[in-house]
């Protein structure tokens, strides 16, 4: 480095000096403008600061409930495989196993509000209009007892439903109630008369085999190594793979519901493989819509143009189906998903 | 070509192998190792050249030491986590490749040209700020754990999953550079805030859970810093790239990825993960809430149900990491016999604040089965409670901060399992 550009960085540094003296700040950032703090700064603070201006009732909530929530929390708000229930557990929170729902624990509806409306429904967040989040909010208090059937949740009178465990909240007190306790001189010699196993993990036997892990990428190296690259050239003449890795992307819509692939199982929607070219409605042991029952027993067959009518408006398709997706709005992202429901069924 | 070995070969394995070192540290060797008298592929011709791998990845005899998840503990893997392999490192900084990922609505993918940080609510003029700006502030470098306050939460009710790794492994301690968010709360100014003792900051992700989290003030103009750094190179993808909250010694929901916004509140918002989650029910149904601080823990990482003792009895390393969120570890103590008696580990370092440490043991092994345990205490005099302690005050239904003395019971043979002891 020359000597000049060391002298030019010195009369910078003592140029900036006073520059940050002043008042402390660095001129960094812009003003944020008044319609994008309004974009972001959507949270509802419990005493309702942030709730806009609206309104939904128990009986617009139900519909809108099974269209957007009921897959994962179930109808009834009862929670279908390990997603959260949301209704019922009341009394239940000095019980060997707490049932922890809006009805049961949380302590402000606020709360609620605030999360469906900014952060479900469930990977597609922030598509619901407020009156839709009032809704659903009133079909939820609705399904916890908390309201009548023809119940109207508003802005004027959110402030007046009373959460069952508002009071069951104290702020951590582990500073006067434990570490008194645990802030002395530990033991060092003669601790304890006796030591047992009381308790042991692998009587349980619920922990996560390991060797499944490094096999699998064991023997998908040995194949790699041994395959003719005939084979391969096949494969590509096939499927576009580019096609197929942006359909996995895509895919990502659909993973919260469906499995693909091998070993894929039914979650909150019917696992997919072989789905194009199957018969809707005939994997086993899923519970259709009363929609796909009737496709079933018709022997209508999803193909190319029955999925890509399905997924570009579900509910246009098949009146009723549990599928709370609001469709695939780009026909890219439509060929991409049909080369990859395909690739990965293999 | 070398092929991989699974835990359970490698196990299997062991055995040969223990004996054979049995005999080198007593005796002569009876043949010539040819390892050492033949000449080795490697001692003859090249390696990889520079560039084979531009950004390099571990070496595949190291294919075993990855994250792990257990996947029943939650509906799917865009809302779960997973388990950093504790009980195959050493040292204390957690590599990003393998350090645990806890995320609400999957690892989003956002660019730096698209990044913009928002300070609003009570503040002077609410700003926007680029991910440009930000490298402009004046920025600090610091080592902190980041520990999920669900670590160990599996264990309430008793010893459930078999290795240290699932048990204490959502846990991460990187070096972290970034600004202090004191710096951009006085860039947007706090006169507009008043009094500040009663103020907080909620901060908020980018990501479609939308993730946030209220932050009593007195704490954001402590130590809290606006991280675009871990280990000395960008965050990862799944550690909140390009910007992530680093709220030292406070549970790992806190560290808010993807951070999108700061807007100062006159209250806490009681978010979700405020209110129905990250809230500990205790024994009569009321439950705790705000419980931010990760109290002194540790556990042996080594031996442990995933790296059993497979040389035999004689020298034996025993090892393992400390941390608190109250300040320094200044001690960690191990019991080989559940507790009835305790020495005093060596630290690799003097405790750092808020950081993880690292002790060994330096021991010989008799061969006979042990129950390990290590105790940690920190600063403040605070020394890690067992599980019988911690359920006498908050009984059995919590779920987070569950610090208590971790037990594993060696066998003879040098297997391991997490049990519990009286």
């Amino acid at each position: 480095m020359s000597k000049y550009r060391n002298s030019v960085a010195l009369i910078l540094a003592l140029a900036a000096a006073p520059a940050l003296a002043e008042g402390g700040k660095l001129g960094l950032g812009r003003p944020a403008l008044p319609e994008e703090v309004a974009a972001w700064n959507v949270d509802v603070l419990p005493d309702g600061t942030g709730l806009p201006v609206g309104s939904g009732s128990v009986e617009d909530g139900e519909m809108l409930f099974s269209d957007n929530c009921a897959a994962c929390h179930g109808e009834f708000a009862e929670g279908v495989d390990n997603w959260p229930e949301l209704a019922g557990g009341e009394d239940t929170l000095a019980d060997a196993d707490p049932v922890k729902t809006v009805g049961s624990y949380w302590p402000y509806l606020s709360t609620t509000w605030d999360y469906v409306h900014r952060s479900m429904p469930y990977g597609n967040a922030q598509s619901l209009t407020t009156d839709d989040v009032y809704a659903i909010v009133a079909y939820i208090l609705y399904s916890n007892y908390l309201v009548e059937d023809d119940f109207v949740l508003t802005n004027e009178n959110f402030l007046d439903i009373e959460m069952p465990n508002a009071d069951g909240f104290i702020v951590d007190d582990r500073a006067e109630t434990e570490y008194p306790m645990w802030r002395t001189e530990p033991c060092m010699e003669d601790c304890k008369d006796s030591v047992e196993i009381t308790m042991r993990a692998t009587v349980l036997d619920v922990t996560p085999e390991e060797e499944g892990s490094t096999e699998e990428v064991t023997e998908a190296a040995v194949t790699q190594d041994t395959s003719e690259p005939e084979e391969v050239v096949e494969e590509v003449a096939v499927i576009d793979p580019a096609l197929v890795e942006a359909g996995e992307k895509v895919f990502r819509k659909c993973a919260a519901c469906h499995e693909i692939g091998e070993g894929a199982r039914n979650k909150s929607g019917p696992q997919l493989n072989g789905v194009v070219g199957r018969v809707m409605g005939s994997v086993e042991d899923f519970k259709y819509s009363k929609g796909f029952v009737a496709a079933h027993d018709q022997g209508r067959t999803w193909d190319e143009v029955s999925i890509t009518e399905y997924l570009a408006k579900p509910r246009d398709f098949m009146k009723g189906t549990k599928m709370a997706f609001a469709g695939l709005k780009k026909e890219a992202d439509m060929a991409a998903i049909l080369a990859y429901l395909q690739a990965a069924s293999e | 070509m070398v092929t991989r070995r699974g835990r359970r070969e490698f196990l299997k394995g062991s055995v040969a192998t223990s004996a054979a070192l049995v005999a080198a540290g007593g005796a002569r060797a009876q043949t010539a190792d040819p390892l050492i008298t033949e000449i080795q592929p490697w001692a003859q011709s090249f390696g990889d050249g520079v560039d084979a791998t531009p950004y390099g990845l571990p070496i595949e005899f190291e294919s075993d030491v990855i994250r792990r998840n257990v996947p029943w503990l939650t509906a799917d893997a865009t809302s779960s986590i997973n388990f950093t392999p504790i009980h195959a490192l050493d040292g204390t900084i957690t590599p990003q490749g393998c350090a645990f990922e806890r995320h609400h609505s999957g690892a989003i993918e956002l660019a730096k040209p698209d990044y913009r940080l928002m300070i609003n609510g009570l503040v002077d003029t609410p700003l926007v700020f680029t991910y440009e700006d930000l490298e402009r502030f004046p920025r600090e470098t610091h080592v902190y754990f980041c520990e999920c306050a669900a670590n160990t939460g599996m264990e309430w009710a008793g010893a459930q999953l078999n290795g240290a790794q699932f048990t204490h492994g959502m846990i991460h301690n990187m070096e972290y550079s970034g600004v202090p968010l004191r710096l951009l709360l006085e860039e947007a100014g706090l006169d507009a805030a008043g009094d500040l003792a009663d103020k907080w900051v909620y901060v908020e992700g980018a990501d479609a859970s939308s993730n946030g989290r209220s932050i009593p003030m007195e704490k954001a103009l402590d130590d809290v810093l606006v991280a675009f750094k871990a280990n000395g190179e960008a965050l990862r993808k799944e550690h909140g790239y390009p910007v992530r909250l680093v709220v030292p010694g406070w549970e790992g929901n806190m560290w808010v990825k993807w951070l999108r916004r700061i807007e100062v509140t006159p209250m806490a918002v009681q978010s979700r993960e405020e209110t129905s989650k990250y809230t500990d029910t205790l024994a009569d149904g009321t439950s705790r809430k705000w419980t931010w601080v990760m109290d002194a823990k540790s556990v042996i990482t080594s031996p442990s149900p995933q790296s059993p003792i497979t040389h035999g009895p004689g020298p034996l390393v025993i090892t393992g990491l400390a941390w608190s969120g109250h300040g320094a570890t200044t001690r960690v103590d191990v019991s080989k016999d559940g507790g009835k008696t305790w020495e005093t580990a060596r630290l690799a370092a003097p405790g750092a604040d808020k950081a993880l440490t690292r002790f060994y043991l330096d021991t010989e092994w008799d061969g006979e089965e042990m129950l390990l345990q290590s105790r940690a205490m920190d600063e403040t005099g605070y020394v890690q409670p067992t599980k019988t302690q911690l359920r006498e005050v908050r009984g059995l239904n919590s779920i987070y901060h569950n610090n208590c003395i971790q037990t594993w019971w060696v066998k003879p043979g040098g297997e391991a399992e997490n049990v519990e002891v009286s």
